[in-house]
């Protein structure tokens, strides 16, 4: 589904502004029901979405013939057989024999850039988060995988032993406290309806809906930061403000988290990509 | 977390009561690291340096406890960490703890410290306003800790009370075992004065938190 680019760039703008307006309102603590209403139908509408550029990106680059095999993607094995796209997002991250490991929708990316097409990834892995002016194609190619899950419920995959072994180091992970403000993901995330300042956590220590709505909701584009966002960054992103190192891109850690944080979403409905804030 | 259990635990704790304790409490459950944690750790974090893995992902012995006990250990365990963490409190010098409220105030606004994005000569803040209620006419208040609204008017500006204060912000786990408050004193994260000027904004009589 192309989108006019034109149409989407300017629909980014109103969104901006649009948001700008309803945090001033915020402020003035009178948030008006009828502006939440006017962005919960923008946000549901594909044509008002700039995240759909990504796709349309992804989806080219997803048959672009690349690296020293100068080949394409489509061959790539996603979990649900080569080249095989529908679902295979809501059955990730998943075990795959041929690497010998868990792997999420962009490690697994990575892995087939390297294996199939015989590409350099250092160059991709430098622009693994999009800015102005530098696209990323981690981020494109990931939107244009996840849509064909869009409308799909997370089926996690935990039969394995070693899908089992990561959702037990995700687990830990999400309830291990370090770093000089002892604060853990469950810190922000382990009870249902608690608020930082004025945003919303989800809880992700048990299934419930509010998980299932948000991670159903990755990857988004971040209006915010006028850029397509997978889970990658947003966990990369939670871990700044535990206060921990930056975390690798693609590595075992984040996947492991993403195993547990699926498990909790089990049954949660793909919406993506989404749009927030 | 089970809120309930440890306020129980921390209460019988600090009255002496431990040891009449219903004995489900005791054999609280326990959730040791798994195998190749640690492994998966050091590839997933590989450019760190080795000070800086120390401060930011090794754990202390606290931290340790309250992982093992998921923030929920038994009475034993709990008194523990509070005696350890109450080891670490360091009253100023000069017997004062309240500072300017003003200055309180922008520190309990100011959320910026300890993260990788932050530039080296960041002043830290508290970030109270991240977890609590204050200024009632402050409206962006998270709910993660209690609302401290009027808190120096509801306790008659008592100097004993201040200095308890002045205790919870340097370790918030000298009272209350794995609460989720930070321990802004004895981690350095927070300087003497800070503290003080945040128990000011909690016990200065024209603080707007007691307006
Ligand atoms: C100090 C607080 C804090 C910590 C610690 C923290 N987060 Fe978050 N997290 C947030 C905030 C704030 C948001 C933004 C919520 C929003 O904008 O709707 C968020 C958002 C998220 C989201 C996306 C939610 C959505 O609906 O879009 C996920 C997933 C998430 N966090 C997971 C984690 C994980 C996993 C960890 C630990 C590695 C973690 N967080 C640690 C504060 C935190
Ligand atoms: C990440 C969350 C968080 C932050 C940040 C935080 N607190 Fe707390 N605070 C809590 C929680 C949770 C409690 C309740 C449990 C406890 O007493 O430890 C609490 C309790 C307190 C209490 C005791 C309340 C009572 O019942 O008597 C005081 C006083 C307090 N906080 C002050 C502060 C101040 C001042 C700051 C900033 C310098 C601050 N807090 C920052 C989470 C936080």
């Amino acid at each position: 589904m192309p989108i006019n680019g034109r149409i989407a760039g300017w629909t980014a703008a109103a969104l901006m502004s649009l948001f700008v307006a309803m945090g001033a309102e915020a402020q003035d603590g009178a948030s008006s029901e009828a502006e939440i209403q006017r962005y919960r139908e923008m946000i549901s509408d594909p044509m008002s979405n700039p995240g759909f550029l990504a796709v349309d990106r992804g989806e080219a680059l997803w048959s672009t013939k690349r690296g020293t095999k100068n080949a394409t993607l489509e061959t790539c094995d996603l979990g649900e057989g080569p080249g095989k796209l529908d679902g295979a997002y809501a059955r990730l991250p998943r075990f795959f024999a041929d690497a010998g490991k868990v792997m999420d929708v962009e490690q697994r990316l990575l892995w087939c850039m390297t294996t199939i097409q015989g590409l350099d990834t250092a160059d991709v892995i430098k622009r693994r988060f999009s800015r102005p002016g530098v696209e990323s194609d981690m981020e494109d190619l990931t939107a244009y995988i996840a849509n064909k899950s869009s409308g799909m419920k997370f089926e996690p995959q935990l039969g394995k032993p070693e899908e089992k072994a990561m959702y037990a180091l995700g687990e830990a992970m999400f309830y291990r406290r370090s770093g000089v403000l002892d604060f853990s993901c469950a810190t922000c995330h382990g009870e249902a309806g608690l608020r930082i300042r004025t945003t919303n956590l989800p809880d992700f220590s048990k299934p419930n809906k509010s998980a299932q709505e948000s991670i159903g909701s990755w990857p988004t584009y971040r209006v915010s930061q006028t850029a397509l966002r997978t889970m990658q960054h947003r966990l990369w992103d939670c871990f700044r403000q535990q206060r921990l190192p930056s975390v690798d891109y693609g590595s075992d850690m984040v996947t492991a988290l993403q195993v547990y944080l699926v498990a909790v979403a089990k049954d949660g409905e793909l919406q993506v990509p989404s749009i927030k804030r | 977390m089970n809120r309930h259990t440890i306020a129980v635990a921390a209460l019988a704790v600090a009255a002496g009561l431990a040891a009449s304790l219903p004995a489900g409490a005791q054999d609280a459950k326990t959730h040791p690291e798994p195998a190749g944690f640690e492994a998966a750790a050091k590839t997933s974090w590989s450019k760190v340096k080795p000070d800086e893995w120390k401060t930011r992902l090794d754990t202390d012995e606290t931290q340790q406890l309250c992982n093992l006990y998921r923030n929920n250990p038994p009475p034993d365990i709990a008194r523990k960490i509070m005696e350890m963490n109450r080891a670490t409190v360091v009253y100023p010098a000069d017997g004062q703890v309240i500072g300017d409220w003003k200055k309180g105030q922008a520190l309990a606004n100011n959320g910026r410290g300890g993260q990788f994005s932050d530039e080296p000569n960041t002043v830290n803040g508290g970030n109270c306003y991240a977890c609590h209620q204050l200024d009632p006419k402050e409206v962006s208040f998270g709910t993660l800790g209690p609302s401290l609204t009027g808190y120096g008017k509801a306790r008659d500006f008592s100097p004993e009370a201040a200095k308890e204060a002045y205790a919870k912000i340097y370790n918030a786990q000298a009272a209350f075992a794995c609460t989720n408050m930070p321990r802004f004193g004895a981690t350095r994260f927070l300087s003497e004065q800070q503290m003080k000027d945040a128990v000011a904004l909690l016990f200065s009589r024209d603080s707007p938190v007691n307006k």
